[in-house]
């Protein structure tokens, strides 16, 4: 029997993966639950085992190629089954084409929801005995490109708006962005050696890319005054890694001060969606771990409902488990704001990049001790932290963001020693 | 019309009915003195006395028995069961004999009893205090099974029940006794057995709930509307006899049904439902019909995390109505 391996759902909101690396060839005996395959979706790296026991007849999808959850990316002979000797050969990653559908109907590359195996849904099948369409024409966009209903009545509604208008120019493409011009021959710098991106840094690239093509960044910062907070860490830290077994850092506090905040003001827990700002219930915060070769953000969820030391533990366990690449599929999605703690790196003030859909991000810069002039002129040494905002200018603006931003600050100002840690 | 807690909209319907007709009697495990231990009967004796509201020992297949003698002799009882996970002592007298009286004698007789039992989890009861028990007795043809979502409802059908010639058995949210909060019509506001309320349109897909887990589809679908997918909340409020139509009706318009229950899964109220659908409905069906329940557990688990884990709640309603329209 002849078995289908599709790219599995590896995590609740995960629509895609991208083929790593084929741990076994063509023709090679698999054990079951033996890994077969390694598959990156959001930053992570998981081993796909398979199904069964047998033989890999077949990679369907090669190795850097990303395609969405339920794609069939091997076939597999289970272990007893007398299979063909040799499996159809089939161009890896498409599907039997079925010809064109009338023009502006029919995506590029559309494949007529699945091709010769395709699988209606009742109401489609009546709906297209209905109106007489042929269902290898419409495109699909149902899960793993499935043709549903809305698809066929779209489809019919095109048809008959094709059947009743003058015959219009051809779509404007879409503009190409300028390439940067190429260096000057002559003048070519010297390579000290080139090698391919890793999966990891392509997703980073194309994240980054996206986020600073399709969001307008602005950017903003204010200085908090966490002596009485560096008093207070001081004064706890001792029983603190007595109790819980590792170092309370300034990022708990953060962290809690921006929940609460965004709890208060919430504009910046949202995302621009097609022309709508969509506002979320709970605060799911990101928080960036830089690695040697990547940035992972792993998710606290429901921040809201987690206590200082709540958070202090969750962020312990998430950046150690980040480090040691043993984060789910799920915990690095589904974010609604992000912070970076890049105060660690020593860095004294940064303009981050956004973490799309999301609306913000904070980073907390590292804490210098400073010179400052007191409300009486009294000079005093202080400890001052940095917080920068860059918020996606078409959800909020100024106004909003410095209410955050000084929402943040007062909290963070006002940790102080003698507070009991909940 | 004041806004009420359900459980003050369920005192007020046994007070309305006890004045309207001297008939009603009411009787349970402390509905009098104590009344009731969730105060739905608080009050009750004072007014009516203890030959109408009366306390009886710690027996449901007495307390319905009794109900059912009564009935058969011209009274119209309403018996309340503490919770509904006490109610399987009085299964015979509730299955054998009061569902059957109408059909043995031919359509002569009725068996005018309610009974009513809190139904359902969330509220950290545990293993004895938690039970959804409404499939066993929507099995049963002679029962008429009602759960009201709102107050507003409660008070109506509950009258309802109570007017009703045959029996009904009526199970309350508990969850909800105090926590839903709504407008309550005044005076003789009755609400017939039978008919589902549209509690939401939508057009995207249709989810069908009741009880406490009406309130939680309502918040997913306020969830996912914010992402464009309008969801059309049907609250069943009879689940015997089912309001066929007006569930085929929605899935004919948007050919996508989930189906929500905290009940287990295997034999649920959302068996039945996804199978009418599929008998009636199934040309108009564009995804399979999902359901959000509780996994089929021996009982509700007493740790808090345990409980939160297996009940469904809003977050895993709206990501099933949000997987369900991009089927």
């Amino acid at each position: 029997m002849v078995i289908d391996v599709v790219m599995p759902q590896l995590g609740e909101s995960v629509t895609e993966g991208q083929i790593v690396r084929w741990l076994k060839q063509p023709n090679q005996p698999v054990a079951r639950f033996e890994p077969l395959v390694e598959v990156l979706t959001d930053k992570v790296t998981v081993e796909v085992p398979s199904p069964v026991e047998g033989r890999l007849l077949s990679i369907e999808v090669p190795e850097g190629e990303t395609v969405p959850v339920g794609t069939v990316i091997a076939r597999l002979e289970a272990a007893g089954a007398t299979a063909p000797a040799t499996p159809e050969p089939r161009p890896a990653g498409t599907v039997q084409s079925t010809g064109p559908g009338p023009a502006g109907l029919d995506a590029e590359g559309a494949t007529g929801g699945g091709g010769a195996e395709a699988r209606y849904s009742p109401a489609v099948r009546r709906l297209a005995r209905e109106h007489g369409v042929d269902l290898a024409r419409v495109r699909g966009t149902g899960h793993g490109g499935r043709v549903t209903r809305e698809d066929v009545l779209a489809y019919v509604a095109a048809r008959q708006r094709q059947a009743t208008a003058p015959p219009s120019a051809p779509p404007e493409p879409p503009s190409t962005p300028q390439r940067p011009p190429a260096v000057s021959p002559g003048r070519t710098p010297e390579p000290a050696g080139a090698v391919p991106a890793s999966p990891v840094r392509q997703v980073i690239a194309r994240r980054m890319v996206e986020s600073w093509t399709t969001i307008p960044h602005a950017w903003t910062m204010v200085e908090a005054d966490v002596t009485a907070l560096a008093a207070l860490r001081e004064q706890v830290r001792e029983t603190f890694v007595r109790r819980e077994g590792f170092e309370l850092t300034y990022l708990p506090f953060a962290v809690k001060a921006v929940v609460e905040t965004l709890q208060e003001h919430p504009e910046l827990n949202a995302s621009w969606q097609d022309g709508r700002i969509v506002y979320h219930r709970s605060v799911h915060v990101g928080v960036a771990v830089g690695l040697e070769d990547a940035l992972l953000v792993p998710v606290i969820r429901e921040a809201e409902r987690l206590s200082l030391v709540g958070l202090a533990r969750a962020l312990h366990d998430l950046v150690r488990r980040a480090r040691e690449r043993r984060l789910g599929a799920d915990e690095t999605a589904g974010g609604t704001f992000t912070v970076n703690n890049t105060g660690a790196l020593g860095s004294v003030l940064s303009a981050p990049i956004i973490n799309p859909p999301q609306a913000a991000i904070l980073t907390t810069e590292a804490v210098q001790r400073r010179l400052v002039v007191l409300k009486d002129d009294q000079l005093a040494i202080r400890s001052i932290m940095a917080l920068c905002l860059s918020f996606d200018h078409r959800v909020a603006d100024g106004v909003q963001a410095l209410r955050f931003l000084n929402g943040v600050k007062r909290r963070l100002e006002a940790f102080g020693p003698g507070m009991p840690l909940a | 019309m004041a806004v009420k807690r359900m459980i003050e909209a369920i005192r007020e319907a046994l007070d309305e009915e006890m004045a309207r007709d001297p008939r009603v009697i009411v009787l349970g495990e402390d509905v009098g003195v104590k009344g009731g231990v969730f105060v739905a009967t608080r009050g009750l004796i004072e007014k009516y006395g203890p030959d109408r509201v009366i306390d009886t020992p710690l027996s449901e297949s007495g307390i319905v028995g009794v109900a059912i003698g009564a009935a058969m002799n011209g009274l119209r009882p309403v018996a309340e069961i503490q919770f509904a996970d006490f109610i399987h002592p009085a299964m015979d007298q509730i299955i054998n004999e009061a569902a059957r009286i109408r059909y043995r004698s031919n359509g002569a007789w009725g068996c005018p009893v309610v009974v009513r039992a809190p139904y359902g989890a969330g509220i950290r009861g545990g293993l004895y205090h938690s039970q959804s028990v409404e499939s066993f007795f929507a099995h049963v043809p002679g029962l008429k099974v009602v759960i009201p979502s709102t107050p507003a409802d409660a008070k109506g059908l509950l009258k309802s029940a109570i007017r009703d010639e045959d029996p009904v058995i009526f199970l309350e949210p508990k969850r909800g006794y105090r926590a839903i909060q709504g407008e309550v019509p005044d005076g003789d506001w009755v609400v017939p057995i039978g008919p589902a309320r549209i509690a939401r349109e939508g057009d995207r897909l249709t989810a069908v709930a009741y009880g406490m887990m009406l309130h939680l589809a309502l918040q997913a679908a306020e969830q996912v509307a914010g992402e464009g997918i309008e969801v059309e909340v049907i609250d069943l409020r009879t689940l015997a006899p089912l309001d066929r139509s007006t569930i085929l009706a929605s899935v004919r318009k948007t050919g996508r049904l989930l189906v929500v229950h905290e009940d287990n899964r295997t034999l649920g109220m959302g068996a039945e439902v996804a199978a009418l659908v599929a008998e009636e409905a199934l040309y108009d069906l564009d995804a399979p019909v999902r359901r959000v329940t509780m996994p089929d557990l021996p009982a509700t688990p007493f740790a808090a995390v345990l409980e939160d884990a297996v009940l469904p709640d809003t977050q895993r309603i709206a990501q099933a109505m949000r997987d369900l329209a991009r089927e």
